[in-house]
């Protein structure tokens, strides 16, 4: 019977963990202070423009076995690019695992251009993967949920709802419950991954979006998914489908 | 090759005050960090930073090691004739990086 209360308990607490209304969510932008602010919208001051100038460098650079460049085929990519990093990532129709954006850009790297993969957070993949971004700047995060992409959000989400790590949370108590309280020096943002990747203060440098998660897993001191696997895609999936319908401002600044 | 991305008014009224930014890529690596084998990793900073307007200095800088990752520099100074606006980072390491941008005036 005591058993049976406190499962009832438990239930009802992951019920009172509700998700955030549609209209109520925010860019982590929202809750910064206005001089960042002022610096990630200023494409002269945000420090991310260094990488895009590498990106673009890269993107008309002929490599591999094929001798091609990303330009030789998918030509100017303000036009190619618009609006695919919006849509990112993507689940394979034939029912394979959902593939992230430097997941895609990679595949071009090893079937296309025919040359090695880039290594997953090296400058010149965040290079790439922040030039492909950048060209859906403003656009609304517009994730596939039809029914081949449903189990995969919903398997994403239940690592959202999974409490973890020796402090015992979950992303949900952070980012749903207590998002606009003060961790410490920090604001809680709601988690929405709209500028990724981005230049992050404390980083000195861009970083994608899997490398903020290994930062809040370690800061729940669980053991961080590593770079790439199945359960950072698929995290990442579900937390751009929590954001779906909001504009994207990658690269984004944070603190 | 490190990059570097400069803002300059392409065109100004004579009198004009104009801000120019700048913006470089590099590590600033302060010298007082211990790598992962326990050793200090070596100074590597940019320590000077000129700018010119028609060959006259206008702005100077001194960096020093608590300085940031990419450093941004914004500063003003007043239009007064067409010409060119000149930028140079030097610092340790024989590092040099040189930049201009044209400024017409009229
Ligand atoms: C203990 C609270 C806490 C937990 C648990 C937590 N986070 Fe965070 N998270 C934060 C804080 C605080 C920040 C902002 C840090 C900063 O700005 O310095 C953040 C930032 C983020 C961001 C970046 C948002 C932006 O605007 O760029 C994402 C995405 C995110 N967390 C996702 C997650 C996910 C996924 C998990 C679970 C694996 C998780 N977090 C667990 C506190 C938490
Ligand atoms: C030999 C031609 C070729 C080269 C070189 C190439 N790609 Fe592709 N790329 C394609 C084709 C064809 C597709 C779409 C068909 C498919 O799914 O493979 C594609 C798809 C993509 C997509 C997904 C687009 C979407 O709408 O989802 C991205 C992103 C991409 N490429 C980026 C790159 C980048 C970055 C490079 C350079 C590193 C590159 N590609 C090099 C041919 C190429």
């Amino acid at each position: 019977m005591c058993r049976l209360l406190v499962a009832g308990l438990l239930l009802w607490s992951l019920a009172a963990a509700a998700e955030i209304p549609l209209a109520e969510r925010r860019s982590g932008a929202a809750m910064m202070g206005p001089d960042l602010r002022a610096m990630q919208e200023d494409d002269s001051a945000n420090p991310a423009g260094l990488w895009l100038l590498d990106g673009a460098a890269l993107w008309s650079r002929r490599l591999g076995e094929a001798g091609q460049s990303c330009a030789d085929c998918h030509g100017d990519v303000t036009t190619s690019m618009a609006g695919v990093a919006a849509r990112y990532p993507v689940v394979d129709l034939a029912g394979g695992p959902p593939m992230d954006l430097e997941q895609r850009i990679n595949l071009c790297r090893t079937t296309r251009q025919q040359a090695p993969a880039l290594a997953l957070e090296s400058r010149d993949l965040l290079a790439l993967t922040g030039l492909v971004a950048r060209q859906s700047r403003g656009l609304a995060i517009a994730i596939d949920d039809g029914p081949a992409a449903q189990p995969f959000i919903a398997a994403g989400r239940a690592l959202f709802l999974r409490r973890q790590g020796q402090l015992n949370l979950s992303c949900a108590q952070c980012h749903d419950d207590n998002w606009g309280r003060h961790l410490g020096g920090a604001v809680i943002p709601q988690g929405h991954p709209t500028g990724y990747p981005l230049y992050r203060l404390e980083w000195q440098g861009l970083g994608s979006l899997q490398r903020r998660l290994r930062n809040c897993m370690t800061g729940m001191r669980a053991e961080p998914y590593a770079y790439g696997s199945a359960e950072a895609v698929l995290l990442e999936l579900y937390l751009r489908w929590r954001a779906r319908g909001m504009p994207m401002d990658a690269p984004a600044v944070r603190p | 090759m490190a990059r570097a991305l400069i803002n300059v008014p392409p065109t100004a009224k004579p009198g004009a005050i104009i801000e120019i930014k700048t913006l470089i890529s590099h590590p600033m690596e302060s010298g007082y960090r211990v790598g992962l084998n326990g050793q200090i990793i070596p100074r590597d900073i940019i320590t000077t930073f000129v700018c010119t307007y028609n060959g006259e200095e206008i702005f100077r800088a001194e960096l020093s090691p608590a300085i940031a990752a990419n450093p941004f520099l914004s500063f003003f100074t007043r239009a007064t004739v067409s010409g060119t606006i000149a930028f140079r980072w030097t610092g340790d390491n024989g590092f040099s990086v040189s930049e201009s941008a044209e400024i017409v005036v009229e």
